[in-house]
């Protein structure tokens, strides 16, 4: 393995108290990623609040947490096995922290969903579910925990299987694996658990190495401009690619405007000729000939993109407060920042609880999803999520804090 | 596109986004490895041209190497470096020697960066933290709002996600950037030996020692170690066991000091 390996990055969620915190450190321990003066200050602080060894504390490091015992905020930590290194990030299962939970999913490639065997699919199971499946999440492993407080039963491990897998279908949802651990006993995590001969499936390690990283699918240039800078006299305007590719020489739009352009030069620091750029990189373009560019502009390859003051789009309520209709809102999108409102709900609901469903509604609670159509201000450029989810997915702010995510249809 | 290219491309994103959103705006310079890789993404992200001031915070009681090499490095790549140093408390006598650590990295740094804020106006900071540093900093959002008193509202942090960062601050507010909250130590030695970045030598062995984490001299302990080379740092940390703060005197008077240093606007 070299440092040019790839590292996964995987979000685990679920309810609370699951053991979402508990698998985290399990796993940590058991591949020898855990660094002894973290162990021993794991042990201390447990042992101070008169409590046995506490795996959850290698990622609540928050003294609230700790306390409390539960998880407050998102958190990432590395760790690796002989196949990759993994970014595994931690989100919380409260209710009330679900923005956290968000921002976690948003940065993941995959997601282990946990859910305890004896109390079975649960509010933040089902609000969780319901997001990755939003998100589009395509590995998806589930863990039956806490295995040990049903006996071990196969019996009830395979009870459950069937309603996790009828629950999941309907949200789009196909798990690679669902697996029976104990995180807290190591239990089918790391090894093979004696204590579950019945079953012959792979550990959680094993599950996650059979993880791959999202394919880069080749797709039509969209290269939003981030900022404009004046470099020894000359314009350069900055933006990182999006989708696609750009060539220097190339014929490209810029949108909305669907001006056609002429890709003079591309720009790196102390790279004198960039002939191509890739997806995901950061550059710096100049442009033949004189144009008034602006922040909010995309460079495209094509004309499919949708350019329009109306979208309609799928959206999560983030923030406690909620919406009242009328309420002026910021949508962002790549670099596009454009005042905008709801103009109609056609349909939403609270995913904790699927068959309570209201139409044409006027407001919006924290926590709830939403199929919603949005009045801009101005004409913004944008892709369906499932073509080109850079391009599909957008954040809504009020009063400078981001409120709401969503994606375009 | 291999790991450190992309690494390298969502900082570059982020630092230019930082500086679209605020133009009063400095970068953190501690003088380490992982705010001089922040540096060096910072001069790739304006082409050599950094339109911002870079500041080193001062406690007086860095190591000779660290001033010498921040010196040359100005001088080098024609930076707009500031000095903020705490000199009532200096004067005072504040040292690691009095009092608890939290109260002399409280004065000499946090309180030394209000003062710089302060005096000019900024509205946000860069800052090289890294998240696999410390369990707190793992906490960390790459756009984190603090308020006028510089508390850090961990337990209501803004969301962040698709990489639109909250940008919209109060009066009395300003913002604390890290860009480079996604590399890990290991990527940090691998980018450093990338890009053939100049490091202070005190990472480098000196009969059988080196320095895994640089700050004040008189809380820093070095580490066993055999390594005279980038390439030898980094199989080092490869198989290291040990966490790379295990030589910072103020992470260790108690568990929640880090929290407590960082909640009052620690870096």
């Amino acid at each position: 393995m070299s440092e040019e390996t790839h590292t996964l990055p995987i979000i685990i969620v679920g309810h609370v108290d699951h053991g979402k915190s508990t698998l985290i450190g399990r796993l940590l321990y058991d591949t020898g990623c855990l660094p002894p003066d973290k162990f021993s200050e794991i042990q201390s602080s447990s042992e101070t609040l008169g409590r046995n060894l506490e795996f959850a504390f290698v990622m609540d490091c928050f003294e609230e947490e700790r306390s409390r015992g539960i998880t407050i905020d998102t958190t990432q930590t590395f760790f690796k096995t002989p196949k990759r290194r993994y970014v595994i990030i931690d989100a919380p299962g409260h209710k009330e922290f679900l923005k956290n939970m968000i921002t976690g999913s948003s940065q993941a490639e995959a997601a282990l969903l946990i859910i305890d065997a004896f109390e079975g699919i649960r509010d933040q199971t089902r609000r969780h579910a319901y997001i990755l499946g939003m998100l589009g999440f395509k590995q998806v492993c589930v863990l039956l925990n806490k295995i040990d407080l049903v006996g071990h039963s196969q019996d009830k491990f395979i009870q459950l299987k069937a309603e996790v897998i009828d629950f999941l279908n309907q949200l789009n949802i196909h798990p690679t694996f669902i697996l029976p651990i104990s995180a807290i006993h190591g239990d089918n995590v790391a090894k093979p658990s004696e204590k579950l001969p019945w079953f012959d499936g792979p550990t959680v390690l094993q599950a996650l190495d059979t993880f791959e990283e999202l394919k880069v699918e080749e797709k039509p240039l969209r290269l939003p401009i981030q900022d404009i800078y004046t470099i020894n006299g000359k314009k350069i305007f900055v933006g990182r690619i999006e989708a696609g590719h750009l060539r220097k020489g190339e014929n490209v739009y810029l949108l909305p405007e669907k001006k056609k352009v002429e890709v003079k030069n591309i720009k790196k620091f102390l790279e004198n000729d960039v002939p191509m750029a890739h997806f995901e990189e950061s550059v710096g373009v100049c442009l033949k000939g004189r144009h008034r560019m602006k922040r909010g502009q995309i460079l495209t390859a094509d004309l499919s993109s949708t350019i329009s003051d109306k979208i309609k789009a799928n959206i999560f309520w983030m923030d406690p407060k909620g919406y009242r209709a009328g309420e002026s809102l910021l949508f962002r999108c790549v670099t596009q920042e454009v005042p905008c409102r709801i103009e109609k709900i056609n349909r939403k609901f609270d995913p904790a609880s699927m068959e309570l469903t209201e139409e044409e509604a006027s407001s919006i609670k924290g926590a709830e999803v939403a199929d919603i159509l949005i009045q801009l201000d101005k004409k913004v450029v944008v892709d369906p999520f499932n073509e080109i989810p850079e391009m599909g997915r957008f954040v809504l702010e009020k009063d400078g804090r981001p409120v709401a995510g969503g994606i375009i249809l | 596109m291999d790991h450190l290219t992309r690494l390298e491309n969502k900082s570059i994103y982020i630092i230019r986004e930082a500086y679209y959103q605020f133009k009063d705006i400095a970068m953190l310079w501690s003088v380490g490895k992982d705010s001089t890789t922040l540096l060096w993404l910072c001069r790739k992200a304006f082409f050599g041209h950094i339109p911002f001031p870079i500041i080193h915070i001062d406690t007086s009681y860095k190591f000779p190497e660290m001033y010498q090499f921040r010196d040359e490095r100005a001088k080098e790549w024609n930076l707009n470096l500031l000095i903020g140093r705490n000199e009532e408390k200096l004067k005072e006598g504040m040292g690691p020697g009095q009092g608890s650590k939290l109260d002399c990295c409280n004065e000499l740094k946090t309180n030394a960066l209000k003062m710089v804020i302060k005096k000019y106006n900024l509205k946000a900071i860069l800052l090289g933290i890294r998240r696999d540093e410390h369990g707190i900093r793992a906490k960390e959002r790459y756009f984190s709002p603090r308020d006028s008193q510089f508390k850090w509202d961990y337990e209501n942090q803004p969301a962040e996600l698709w990489d639109q960062y909250q940008s919209m601050v109060e009066e009395e507010e300003h913002f604390r950037i890290h860009p480079i909250l996604h590399f890990t130590e290991f990527d940090i030695w691998n980018y450093v030996k990338r890009e053939g970045l100049p490091i202070v030598p005190l990472y480098f062995c000196k009969n059988g020692k080196r320095f895994r984490s640089i700050g004040c001299l008189p809380c820093c302990s070095p580490i066993d170690s055999n390594a005279q080379t980038i390439d030898e740092i980094v199989e080092e940390i490869r198989i290291s066991k040990t966490s790379e703060r295990s030589g910072r005197a103020q992470d260790k008077e108690n568990i929640y000091t880090m929290q407590k240093l960082r909640a009052l606007g620690y870096m």
